[in-house]
């Protein structure tokens, strides 16, 4: 993203040292208060049992290193499970999301093609109405998805938003190379996958990124679809364990492995799974950040 | 639910100058080349579909789970007029007509949540909504690009994480077993109790929207103020204006089209205010505060089996919201501005 000006122009006067501090003062205060609660559980989960009952609660300052929570997570158990469940949802929810709109999005791209104009019309009417809860869930029943993983792929495995989006970077792509290609007798699948999508990385790695971390986040429709707790996702077993409070003594959240030995206290434990959570996000979302400052979002939606 | 009111918003993004605009121009003279298409009588209907099968076969997978997700359940708000029953189907529950929505207006609790939805509505866009037309121009005013990305980067963070994580860690931090409870209880103070006081709530829930989306709802701003010519600038600076003055009458104006459309579409979404963040403290803070619009349908619904109470309420926020965003276009329209969609 471009901003105004890349060093303070000539005619520009030097802020004051007060203005200066007070602005420094702000950026770093914001800084602080997303970063700082994450810094505190990442260091919780990482803690010793010493350290956590040292502090009694939240660990501020480092104090011994022990991965002894994730040891206990991993070793089998809801946690594990569940982040297996979100694991293969994500993946296979975001590939069943992006073929899809990727299709649509380049199936509705070419101007004058055959009924584009009332599709796009149908996916656009979604802007205006969502089809509400209860149908939806009715429909879902009716369909035999409940307690499906289906259940939390299919309903919101297209957006719209996202396909809009998409398709309107097709159009801006140049057309000459897709048209000489279809002069030398490529046929659409061709040219989509030989020509558009190759310079397509960009916008593919942002809606992909929208669609894993909608995923990943997934709450609502696994409360609504799943009621087989052996199949909830991470982010109900989170609710559950740590929103709620919920107690981890018992044998199930943890694994049998750890049964009787020393394992990590409910705190770093929790703060664990909550990294867990928190993770996967962090990691991907860098990697794909530098799409969003290239204006690929903002700059393709006009059409 | 959620994903439209974001989709919508950015949705209207103005073109930046920067990036993927330059090809615009060059789609036009694409119409008259190629397969001809678009021009005038084109070729015979049979002709087309030779031609355009394999688009048409493209959108197909999306538009069947379109059809079956959205359009076929929309059709299923028929059972608001029903006494639905899940065991004889729509085809056998009897039909009540406006029975259903007689005994919703007269339900206390649904005016309860429809009166919280609007207070929370209300208060986000009188507290929430300033804070990223204000963070992006702090943002835009860093002249390192370094430190600059480095800063986006970590406010647009928060808007990646669920709301069960960005709950949990409020908990975590400021609720009565947390962080800062914990330190006063160690010194001999009452512990925090604003995780769970119904006084606290609004406060509470707008917080937690302001350190997960504000950041995020930078990016339409930023690329406003990217589309300022920079000689407005200078000539004011020339012309003896402060920094101050430049930020009121080159700055403010230049966003103004973007925050007058914003502020348009946010009033047509008012009744999405979302579910999982209030679902998640309906029981720390009580329903008496914390029920909106769709808690209440999942409750009437999944908790006590009453499909017809749920989907009668469902039936009439959609129709309200779809009204809502019908006149707000109107209004968009009316100042010059393309709204979620343009004028016909």
């Amino acid at each position: 993203m471009s901003t105004l000006f890349k060093d303070r122009p000539v005619w520009a006067e030097r802020p004051s040292l007060p203005s200066r501090l007070a602005k420094n003062t702000v950026l770093a205060g914001i800084a602080v208060v997303v970063v700082f609660p994450l810094y505190v559980v990442v260091l919780t989960s990482l803690s010793p049992a010493s350290a956590v009952n040292a502090a009694g609660g939240l660990v501020l300052v480092p104090d011994g290193l022990s991965f002894q929570a994730y040891a206990d997570l991993f070793g089998g158990g809801v946690v594990s499970r569940a982040v297996l469940v979100s694991l293969g949802v994500t993946l296979v929810g975001t590939l069943v999301s992006l073929g899809a709109t990727i299709l649509a999005a380049y199936g509705l791209s070419q101007p004058g093609s055959l009924w584009h104009r009332p599709i796009l019309f149908a996916f656009l009417l979604t802007f205006l109405f969502a089809p509400g809860m209860i149908p939806l869930y009715l429909l879902v029943s009716d369909l035999g998805l409940i307690d499906s993983y289906w259940s939390l792929i299919l309903p919101t495995a297209v957006n719209a938003f996202n396909l809009v989006v998409m398709r309107a970077f097709f159009m801006n792509l140049p057309g000459e190379i897709s048209d000489s290609a279809r002069v030398d007798g490529a046929n659409e699948w061709t040219i989509l996958t030989r020509l558009v999508l190759p310079m397509s990385k960009g916008v593919t790695a942002v809606i992909g990124l929208f669609y894993a971390v909608g995923y990943w986040n997934a709450f609502f429709n696994a409360i609504l679809y799943i009621n087989d707790n052996a199949k909830w996702p991470l982010q109900l077993v989170l609710r559950q364990y740590v929103q709620q409070g919920q107690q981890l003594s018992s044998n199930s959240v943890v694994g049998d492995a750890v049964q009787g030995t020393a394992s990590a206290p409910n705190l770093a434990i929790q703060m664990a799974i909550v990294v867990v959570a928190l993770v996967p996000v962090t990691f991907i979302y860098p990697l794909v950040q530098k799409h969003f400052t290239k204006g690929v979002i903002i700059g393709a939606v006009k059409g | 639910m959620t994903d439209r009111t974001g989709g919508a918003a950015t949705a209207v993004a103005p073109s930046p100058g920067d990036g993927g605009d330059g090809g615009r121009t060059a789609r036009g003279p694409r119409r008259g080349s190629g397969r001809g298409r678009g021009t005038g009588r084109g070729p015979s209907f049979g002709a087309r579909l030779r031609r355009d099968w394999q688009l048409l076969l493209m959108a197909l997978p999306a538009l069947v789970l379109l059809a079956v997700f959205h359009y076929a359940p929309t059709l299923g708000n028929v059972i608001a007029f029903q006494n639905y029953n899940p065991w004889d189907g729509v085809a056998g529950s009897p039909w009540v007509g406006f029975a259903q929505f007689e005994r919703l207006f007269s339900d206390p609790r649904f005016w309860s949540a429809a009166g919280n939805t609007l207070t929370i509505a209300a208060v986000q866009l009188v507290f929430f909504f300033p804070i990223p037309i204000a963070l992006a121009i702090l943002l835009d005013s860093v002249l390192s690009p370094r430190l600059r990305l480095l800063l986006q980067s970590v406010v647009y963070m928060p808007h990646f994480f669920s709301w069960v994580l960005v709950v949990t860690l409020f908990q975590q931090i400021l609720g009565g077993a947390g962080l800062f409870s914990q330190m006063l209880r160690q010194n001999g103070y009452a512990p925090l109790e604003i995780m769970s006081d119904p006084d606290a709530f609004l406060f509470v829930v707008t917080s937690q929207m302001i350190w997960k989306d504000a950041g995020w709802g930078t990016i339409i701003f930023l690329a406003a103020l990217a589309a300022i010519n920079p000689n407005l600038y200078e000539s004011a600076a020339v012309d003896g204006a402060g920094r101050w003055r430049r930020m009121w009458h080159i700055t403010l104006p230049g966003l103004r089209p973007v925050i007058i459309l914003l502020l348009i579409l946010k009033l047509g979404d008012i009744l999405n205010v979302g579910f999982e963040q209030f679902f998640l403290q309906r029981d720390a803070f009580g329903s008496g505060v914390s029920e909106v619009l769709d808690t209440y349908i999942y409750h009437q619904t999944l908790v006590t089996g009453n499909f017809s109470a749920g989907a009668v309420a469902g039936l009439v926020k959609g129709v309200v919201g779809l009204v809502l965003i019908l006149v707000a276009n109107k209004m968009a329209h009316r100042m010059g501005e393309n709204g979620i969609y343009r004028r016909a």
